[in-house]
Order: structure tokens, then C-alpha cells, then sequence
């Protein structure tokens, strides 16, 4: 028996699930394939999710989600071996009916969008992998063949949310494998605390939650961050670099997650925790210029697959669930017209897309990427050491005037980096943040 | 031949953490998973199903969570599904647990033809208690053959079965008549992978969803903690020894020095073992 | 916001505080019970280790230790009968019937079903064996009292209730249980969990005979055959004087060889921890620990395990503990009493070595004489 389906959606990640409940829920028949075996089972960690763009998807979604904890306070650290220089922000505006962030624990969350995609109607298979695209004679996308006995299954259109290592589309020629200096490989653990201590620890109560983002010596001179989310009873702790910067440096991720466990500002955090679930994540990092042809006859690309992640501004799912939606839309518009699943409809979705907030924001940070990577080693290791030297100075009082320590700490940044350095990567910066 | 497989979901035992200051489970975040000795019960009546025909009915008793465990256990090729969930089948033991399930057996015998032969896994990883399969064969009045290895052959006319079971010291060859309830012991088989057209099956077939009333349980007495004789007063984890290990140094040391230091060591504290070891090497 | 994955484990809070009222219908029963389990001719030696804590608790309860014997009529039975007596049964119980000649569920349940109801004993324990559970949990289903397998303690409480102790949640926690209302109390223990009692020749005292009210013909399951164990592939893991164990730390499965290897050289049997059988890097008759195989060895050998609870139950009865393991804070070093912090893997080797080396003159003497 040949199954014909509207669409088919490869992947359960936060992509896939908006674009097969937006599907699902407007009518349309659909089949989606998690290769894992269960949604969420491929990624077990902490993450940070947006209301915003959840909420434009399943408005009510605060009712029975799993949740974890609503930011009031996020911190911005600037590390050197010992010190932290930070920026912290904490409003009891935040504690507001409808929140604006969560942590969540992606398992579970991905467990729940799963369920509501299956109420909305979508067939789900898990333990599935979609191997391969299936063409008719133009060449136009039909179907995929699954991993399954009799496993071809056929659709009117095929939703590519596998991920940024999925083999689908590469596979096919649809879009370029990633390269090593477009993607960031995350390690992050669970930490396990009781949550009256991580009440006690982040100055939080109830479901108050708190985040810290480091940069600095922690990523050892590449362009890296470090990250700690405070979950209902866990701390997600993790730090990200880009891959051919781990291949350049021959540093270890699971070395750089111990250093930063180590550091006197995080160690005191997660003391007396149990460790579970040691897991790298890869995650694209290239931003607007690595953003893949988005659609085709008879396919798309949404998610991390297409590159659609905000590196600067840490925001990954709300771009994944905006692309899943926004391209579920545009199959709907199409499918409304009673038009084919052709290349020239399916642009609807890039016009969508680029219209969104998705598309702008990336653009706007579009050479930030490269300014990192190249300037890596003033942005991540000389200018947090000058700038926790500076502050130190500034602290400790020993009797030198005023004056002489501004001086001092104005020369210590020029002897470090020049005076046209400091200028051109100010301004560079700007620049690329413009 | 109709065949009722008793699956349990219990935390992935891999992942279970305990709260160190009130000793409580926290089982956030703790993958759930078919209890996997249950998998090669699920596995052999297939099997069964394939050669002599007929239905596999999975059961389990659980929170509504535990569909999951039903819908994958669908995806394997099961072909129907009951979930028996009620509060008050909450805090069961194993008592309470196999009335409660002897009677949905009951219920499914009425409602979808009399099973033959009742699998369960050989014990939970969770409770590891191998108590509830006699259970239901007790109350059931079904033969009990609990860690079978292998089902030699089963004749359908005669109702007689005949399997080999692991007991103390070796293999017991024993003959029976159905119905009968089926432990299974693990390393029997391997669960199969379903083909795509059986998981689009298990993917859209209804879990069978059914409280205690539905089940036929008018007895609420007998269920949940009403129902259990056994009472759990005290968790707590172990007591530490008074003294930790006694530790060799091994800095800048060879592993040969370190070795004999050991061996030394060992002998100081137990002079018989030298006559021990030497002799059992020796032999 | 959602709070659906927060629970706590299945013991109400309240259940603490539940008294105990014993009904009238279960105050006359009195005394300990210790099934004796007949293994092809011999008795398993977990039913001494029983009758040796069962001693302890008839003692505290002021009550006689009875043992109970099922079996065919003949030699075998009265040796079990006075094994009993010499291992400290106070009075044995014997039915004593054909069906019973091997295990079947069916008479068996019957007739310990029927001990009981016609004398009454408050606590009634068993082995753990695939014999005691089989049993265990049909006449405790009949009886319709509690049951609490694999018991790693047992005790008398102040009011004289049994405290059966066992490990929960996969053995990361031990809980205390109590069959407050209902008798018999009722428990299982695994082999080896209990030492083994001395054993004291004495004359057989009361013996207390009753029929089966079942005859061959009332029962369903017949027995075919028995294939014993090939001693030389079993592994006789539970009873060896020696063992040496490997644990996750090992990395790979191949590097199993290296405890065989120490084993080989040191005549001890080998084995490994839960995480091992679940890679399918060894078969599960290996398994040490609470779902495995309890050992009492002289000496115990850990490479590579970190000493999770479930293990710890299941090893906490030998006489000397030596943990090599990387990590230092591993919960091994809490149960261990000699412990080395380093890499199992290049470890063994040496250790291989240097106890070749140091016991090959003894082994030849002992090979010559």
C-alpha cells in the first residue's frame, strides 16, 4: 500500500514540531519522522525557550508545557582565570502573568510539542530515519525512503528539519554539508541540585530562574561561549566553540567543560551536585552568510538544517520554531490556491521568512561571525585579562592615586593591543553590530 | 491464539537520582522505558502470534504517561493496546498490582476473546521483585511457568505446551496445558523492528484507556495502598562505613611496585589467603 | 506552570504513620518458618543461611524456629530434616508425597499454602532462588499477605513486627517494609546475602508430618526432564572464594580479558557490574550485586566499579575489598578496605604479574604433593 501524505516532516526537534503542528493543526495530512526514539531523545539538555514565538504557534501552550523556570535576571560575565567582570540585569518586571523566557529541559519539552503534534493530528513515527529523498522524473522531491521494511512513504512536499548534522539534504544536494567554521560544538552536563539550594544559590524562589552567559578565558583564546541555566532542580552547564577552532588549538571540549567547572565564580554554583548526562550538541554558527538555498520543487528547509540561528544573541529555538512555522504557513497558502508544491510557490516561504524578525536579525549581524573568529584572541582572551586587571585595580585599594591607576590601566590595554587595534576593533565591532 | 503481554514503564534505572536531603526519588528529567526484561515476552508472543495466528494484546498498569510504553510496544507489532490508569491504583505493591491486572485480564478475555497464554517479563528493574507473574497466574487459576527459556511447542488442539525452564542447578523439561502465564527469562530472543506500514498502524491505532470501573474492579479495597498488605515506613540511604578505604600511594611509583605492595598488603591482612590462592592456582 | 514531572516515589507520606491493628483472625499466629529448598538430593545452602537469621529473630521474638521440608517420601527428606535440626530448627514440618519429587508449583504451593493455614507461623522467609520466587509468589497471592523479596536485612521491631529491609529504586536507596496487618510476614532472601550459620550436630527433635491433598493426577504440569548445569560453564560466582570483578572503567569490552587473566592466575572466578550485562559485555550469570549474583568470597577484586548501591549489597559480605578505580570520590572507596586511585586498565596487568610471580613456587608445591 503506497501512502500519500501533504507533507512529510523530517525531524522532531523545535523546527519540525512547529512546522508539523502548524500542518497538522490547519487540516493537512502529515507524517513526520524522528529518527530518535522518542522526541527529545537526542537531546537531553537544558535550553532556553522564547513565548513569543511558541505562543504564535500554541498560544495556550503555559497550560500543561513542561517548564522549568521563568528568567527574571541574566547575567553577562567577562572571565580571566580567577575574576569575573559581570553585567547583570534582574527585574521584577519579568514576574509578570505571561512570561516572556523559560528554561526548559528539551527532552521533556520536545516530549509535550510531540504530544500536541499528535493531537493536532500528525502522524508520528520515531525510531524512523528518513535515508533518502525520493524524485520523480523533473527531479521534483515526491517522498522519502525510510530505514523502515516497505519504507517509502509519498508527500506533496517534504519539511527538512533534520538538524544542522542531518544527512538528508546534503545528501541530496540541497545544501552543502556544513563546514567547520560555521558550526559550534556545544558539551554541556546536567547538574543536580536540590531547588532550595539553587533557590538559595541564584537568589531566586518559586520559579524565578536566572542565566549566566561567560566569555573570556574559559574558551581559551577561540571564539566561544560559556553557559549555565538554572533549571526547577538542575543547572544546565555548558561552553560552545567553533569546531575548526577546536580542530586548530587541538583544545578538548570535555577538557574545556572542566576548566570552566573549576573556575572559582562557577565552582561555588554547582558544588555538591550530581552529574548527569554528559552530551555535545552541535550548533550552526554562521550566520546569515551560511544560510542554505531555503526551498525547492517539492521541498524546504527550516531550523538549524538551514543555518537559522542567532549566535550572537544566543537565540536558536525561537528562530527554529519561527522557520518551521512561518514555512508551514507558506505550504498552506499554496495548498489554499490549490497550487503544486513547485520551487516557484515554495518561494513564498523565503519572502516569509525574510520578512520576519528570523531573517532580519541575522542580517543585521551578518560579518559578526567572521570578526569573531578572526579577532578571536583579543575578543576571548587579552581583552577579558585588561578588562579584570582593570577592574581589579580599580577595587583594590593600596594607597596609589586615582589618576595613576586609570593611567596605568589605559597603557596596560595599549601595550596589549595597540592604540589602533583597540580603535579598529571597536569600531569593527560597532560595525558588524550596526 | 489470543496472547495478553504484561509491559511495565519504569525509570531508565541508569538515570534514577535521589534527593540527598530528603531521600526521595526526583525523577525529573529520568527517561522512561519498557521495562526491558519485558521486551522478551513481548518478543516470544509475537513470535508465537506469527506461527499460530491470532492477537497480541498489550497491557499495563501505569499513569497516563505510560501510553508511551503501549505505543511503542504497537510500533513492535503488538496488536492492541489497554492501559489500565485510575488513582486509586496508586502506591499498588505487588499484591494489589496483580489484582488489579488479573482482573483487566479478566476483562480483556471478556471484551476481546480469552487469552491463551499471559507473558509477563521475569522480574521489573525498578522493584525487581519477580512477584507480580505468579501473582496473576494465582488468581487467574493459570499454569505457572515462570523463567522460561524456551517454548519447545505448543499444540492448539490438545491446549498442551511444553518449555524448558531454569531452575536451581539446570533446565527443568516441563509439559502443561494452556491457559497458562509465561515469565520470560532475558537473552531468549530479540525484539524485532516493525515495518514502516506497522508503525504507521501503531502510530494511529487508540490505546484502549480504562479505569478501575471499566475494568470490572468493583473491589476498591483491594487497590492501591488500600490493597497492600506491605507498608514501606523507612527509605534511607546506607550508612557509610566508619573508615574509607585504606589507600596504596601510587605517585611516582612503577605498577609493579605498587603490585607487590598490594599483594603485601593483602596478605598482611588475610595470612590464609596465600594458602588459598596458591592452591586454588595450582588446582 | 506545569509541575506533571515532579513526583515523589510511591510511598504516601502517610503510610509512615499507619498502626498496626492486627485482626483478631491473625493473633494467634506465632512463630518463624524457614522453607527448606531440596535441590536434586542436597539442600540450598541459602536455606541455612535462613535458618541462621530465622535463629536471630525467633530468639528476639521469644518463638520456636520451625523448618519446613517438601519432598518425595524417602532418604532425601529426612537428611533435609536433620540438616535442619543441626543448623537450629526448633521443630520441622514435613510433607512428604510423590508430586513432590521435583519443583512444580502446583503441589508445592498447595502444601506450604496448607502448612500454614493449619499452623499459623507469623514470619515465613525463602530463598531468593528461581525456586523460592516461584513459590513465594503464589502463596503469598493465596494467603493474600504481604511479601518482600530479596531482603538484605531482616529484624523484629519493638512490637515484635517483622523489619524486612531490601534495596529500592533500582538499589539507589534501601527501604524498610512491614506487613503490618496480615500474616504471615512473609520474605525472600537472596543466597549469600546472610552468612552462613555453624553448623551444630544434634539429635532430631519434633517432627511434624502432614499429607498432600493432592495427588498426581490433580495436577496439570508434568516434569520431562532435567538438564543439569555443566558445572565447568556455570559460573559458581555466588560461592567462590575469590573474585575478581570488572566494571565500566574499563572502557571496552575486550578489556574484560584482562580480569579473566587475573582470575585465571589467581584461581578465582570473575564477574562484573550491572552496566556490563546491559552492554552485553558479559553474560548476565555474571552480574554481581543486588539483580545479580550476592558473593561472600575471602577476597573481592573491583576493577573499574565505581560501587553504586545496587553493587554494594551484592558484595558487602566479603571478607576483604580491594577497589581500583580512577576516581577517588567513587563510592567503592566508602565499602572497600584496600583501595587503589588509578586506570584499571594498565593496573591489572602488573597486578597479574606480580601475584604470578609470588605464588607460581607454592602452586608447583602444591601441584607435587
Amino acid at each position: 500500500m503506497i501512502e500519500q501524505f501533504d507533507a512529510i516532516v523530517v525531524g522532531a526537534g523545535m523546527s519540525g514540531n512547529a512546522a508539523a503542528y502548524t500542518l497538522a493543526s490547519q487540516g493537512l495530512k502529515v507524517l513526520q519522522l524522528e529518527r530518535g526514539e522518542y522526541p527529545g531523545s537526542k537531546n537531553v539538555q537544558g535550553a532556553i525557550m522564547y513565548a513569543n514565538m511558541l505562543e504564535k504557534i500554541i498560544p495556550d501552550f503555559r497550560d500543561d508545557a513542561p517548564l522549568e523556570r521563568h528568567l527574571v535576571e541574566q547575567r553577562l560575565w567577562v572571565m580571566d582565570d580567577t575574576s569575573h567582570t559581570g553585567i547583570h540585569y534582574r527585574s521584577d518586571d519579568f514576574n509578570e502573568a505571561k512570561p516572556n523566557r523559560y528554561t526548559i529541559i528539551r527532552a521533556q519539552f520536545d516530549k509535550w510539542f510531540s504530544r500536541k503534534v499528535r493531537e493536532a493530528g500528525a502522524t508520528v513515527l520515531c525510531e524512523t530515519t528518513a535515508t533518502e529523498l525520493v524524485r520523480d522524473g523533473n527531479g521534483k522531491v515526491i517522498g522519502v525512503r525510510t530505514d523502515r521494511a516497505g519504507g517509502v512513504v509519498f508527500a506533496n512536499v517534504v519539511v527538512l528539519a533534520e538538524g544542522v548534522s542531518g544527512l538528508l539534504g546534503t545528501r541530496a544536494g540541497l545544501r552543502e554539508m556544513p563546514k567547520p567554521e560555521t558550526v559550534a560544538i556545544a558539551v554541556k552536563e546536567m547538574h543536580f541540585l536540590p531547588e532550595e539550594v539553587i533557590g538559595q544559590r541564584f537568589g531566586v524562589k518559586g520559579d524565578e530562574g536566572c542565566v549566566i552567559e561567560a566569555v573570556g578565558t574559559i574558551s581559551r583564546s577561540m571564539a566561544g561561549l560559556g553557559f549555565l541555566y538554572t533549571n526547577k532542580e538542575s543547572i544546565s552547564l555548558g561552553i560552545g566553540c567553533l569546531v575548526s577552532d577546536f580542530a586548530a588549538t587541538m583544545e578538548s571540549p570535555s577538557a574545556l567543560l572542566d576548566a570552566m567547572k573549576n573556575h572559582p565564580s562557577i565552582r561555588p554554583l554547582i558544588a555538591g551536585s550530581e552529574v548527569k548526562e554528559y552530551a555535545a550538541h552541535l550548533i550552526p554558527e554562521g550566520g546569515y552568510r551560511a544560510i542554505p538555498q531555503l526551498f525547492g520543487d517539492g521541498w524546504v528547509i527550516v531550523g538549524d538544517a538551514a543555518q537559522l540561528n542567532n549566535a550572537i544573541h544566543r537565540e536558536g529555538s525561537n528562530l527554529a520554531m519561527t522557520s518551521g512555522r512561518v514555512a508551514a504557513e507558506a505550504i498552506i497558502k499554496v495548498k489554499s490556491r490549490n497550487g503544486p508544491m513547485t520551487k516557484a510557490n515554495l518561494a513564498l516561504y523565503k519572502t516569509m521568512l525574510d520578512d520576519s524578525f528570523v531573517i532580519k536579525d541575522l542580517k543585521k549581524y551578518k560579518d559578526m561571525p567572521a570578526l569573531l573568529h578572526t579577532n578571536s584572541s583579543n575578543f576571548f582572551d587579552s581583552y577579558p585579562r585588561l578588562m579584570s586587571h582593570a577592574a581589579q585595580t580599580f577595587m583594590r585599594v593600596d594607597g596609589t592615586p586615582k589618576i595613576e591607576k586609570e593611567k596605568n590601566t589605559t597603557a596596560a590595554f595599549i601595550n596589549a593591543r595597540s592604540r589602533w587595534g583597540l580603535v579598529s576593533d571597536a569600531v569593527r565591532l560597532a560595525l558588524a553590530w550596526r | 491464539m489470543h496472547i495478553v503481554v504484561c509491559i511495565k514503564q519504569v525509570p531508565d534505572s541508569a538515570q534514577i537520582r535521589v534527593h540527598p536531603v530528603t531521600n526521595t526519588i526526583m525523577r525529573q528529567g529520568v527517561p522512561t522505558i519498557i521495562n526491558p526484561y519485558d521486551l522478551f515476552a513481548l518478543e516470544e508472543a509475537l513470535k508465537l502470534r506469527d506461527v499460530h495466528g491470532g492477537e497480541v494484546t498489550v497491557l499495563t498498569m501505569g499513569p497516563p504517561m505510560a501510553e508511551d510504553s503501549l505505543r511503542k510496544a504497537l510500533g513492535y507489532g503488538a496488536d492492541r493496546a489497554v492501559l489500565l490508569t485510575d488513582r486509586y491504583f496508586a502506591g499498588s505493591d505487588t499484591l494489589a498490582t496483580s489484582f488489579a491486572l488479573s482482573q483487566a485480564i479478566a476483562k480483556i478475555g471478556e471484551t476481546f476473546g480469552r487469552p491463551d497464554i499471559v507473558f509477563t517479563g521475569k522480574q521489573t528493574i525498578d522493584g525487581d521483585t519477580a512477584q507480580v507473574g505468579p501473582g496473576i497466574a494465582k488468581r487467574l487459576d493459570l499454569s505457572q511457568l515462570t523463567y522460561v527459556a524456551k517454548i519447545a511447542s505448543i499444540d492448539l488442539d490438545t491446549r498442551e505446551i511444553e518449555v524448558a525452564r531454569r531452575a536451581e542447578g539446570g533446565t527443568q523439561l516441563l509439559k502443561s496445558r494452556l491457559p497458562c502465564l509465561i515469565t520470560m527469562l532475558e537473552d531468549t530472543n530479540e525484539i524485532r523492528r516493525g515495518s514502516l506500514q506497522q508503525a504507521l498502524c501503531a502510530a494511529r491505532s487508540q490505546v484502549v484507556k480504562w479505569t478501575a470501573a471499566d475494568a470490572g474492579i468493583d473491589d476498591l479495597t483491594r487497590c492501591g495502598l488500600r490493597g497492600s498488605p506491605t507498608v514501606v515506613k523507612r527509605v534511607f540511604a546506607p550508612t557509610a562505613r566508619a573508615e574509607r578505604a585504606a589507600q596504596i600511594d601510587t605517585a611516582e611509583r612503577g605498577l609493579q611496585d605498587i603490585a607487590d605492595e598490594l599483594i603485601a598488603d593483602i596478605l598482611t591482612r588475610r595470612p590464609a589467603l596465600e594458602h588459598e590462592l596458591a592452591f586454588n592456582s595450582g588446582t | 506552570m506545569s509541575t506533571a514531572s515532579q513526583t515523589t516515589p510511591r510511598i504516601a507520606p502517610g503510610r509512615a504513620g499507619v498502626k498496626k491493628e492486627l485482626p483478631d483472625r491473625f493473633k494467634d499466629y506465632r512463630h518463624v518458618w524457614v522453607f527448606l529448598e531440596l535441590e536434586r538430593g542436597n539442600v540450598h545452602p541459602v536455606s541455612f543461611e535462613l535458618l541462621g537469621e530465622g535463629r536471630k529473630l525467633a530468639d528476639k521474638l521469644e518463638v520456636q524456629l520451625a523448618g519446613v521440608v517438601l519432598g518425595p517420601p524417602g532418604e532425601m527428606v529426612e537428611d533435609a530434616v536433620a540438616e535442619a535440626f543441626a543448623y537450629g530448627a526448633d521443630l520441622v514440618y514435613i510433607v512428604d508425597a510423590p508430586p513432590l519429587a521435583d519443583y512444580r508449583n502446583e503441589p508445592f504451593a498447595k502444601a506450604l499454602t496448607d502448612l500454614v493455614n493449619t499452623h499459623k507461623p507469623e514470619i515465613l522467609l525463602l530463598g531468593a532462588t528461581t525456586l523460592g520466587r516461584d513459590l513465594a509468589g503464589s502463596v503469598a497471592t493465596t494467603l493474600q499477605t504481604g511479601l518482600t523479596a530479596d531482603c538484605t536485612e531482616l529484624d523484629v521491631d519493638s512490637d515484635g513486627s517483622l523489619a524486612a529491609t531490601r534495596p529500592t529504586f533500582g538499589g539507589s536507596l534501601l527501604c524498610t517494609i512491614y506487613t503490618l496487618n496480615y500474616r504471615p510476614q512473609m520474605a525472600t532472601v537472596r543466597p549469600r546475602v546472610m552468612p552462613m550459620p555453624q553448623r551444630v550436630d544434634k539429635p532430631v527433635g519434633r517432627v511434624m508430618r502432614h499429607k498432600l491433598s493432592l495427588v498426581e493426577d490433580d495436577i496439570v504440569t508434568k516434569v520431562l526432564g532435567f538438564l543439569p548445569d555443566n558445572q565447568s560453564a556455570m559460573a559458581n560466582l555466588a560461592y567462590a572464594d575469590v573474585v575478581v570483578a570488572g566494571g565500566l572503567g574499563l572502557g571496552a569490552a575486550e578489556n574484560l580479558q584482562l580480569v579473566k587473566n587475573l582470575a585465571r592466575a589467581i584461581g578465582a572466578e570473575h564477574g562484573c557490574s550491572r552496566p556490563l550485562v546491559q552492554k552485553g559485555w558479559m553474560p548476565a550469570d555474571r552480574q554481581i550485586g543486588q539483580t545479580g549474583k550476592t558473593i561472600r568470597p575471602k577476597l573481592y577484586i573491583a576493577a573499574g566499579i565505581s560501587g553504586a548501591i545496587q553493587h554494594r549489597v551484592g558484595v558487602e559480605g566479603a571478607d576483604l575489598i580491594v577497589a581500583i578505580n580512577t576516581d577517588p570520590n567513587a563510592p567503592i572507596f566508602e565499602f572497600a578496605h584496600l583501595g587503589i586511585v588509578t586506570d584499571a586498565i594498565r593496573f591489572l596487568p602488573a597486578l597479574t604479574e606480580a601475584f604470578t610471580r609470588r605464588l607460581s613456587p607454592h602452586s608447583r608445591d602444591k601441584l607435587a604433593s
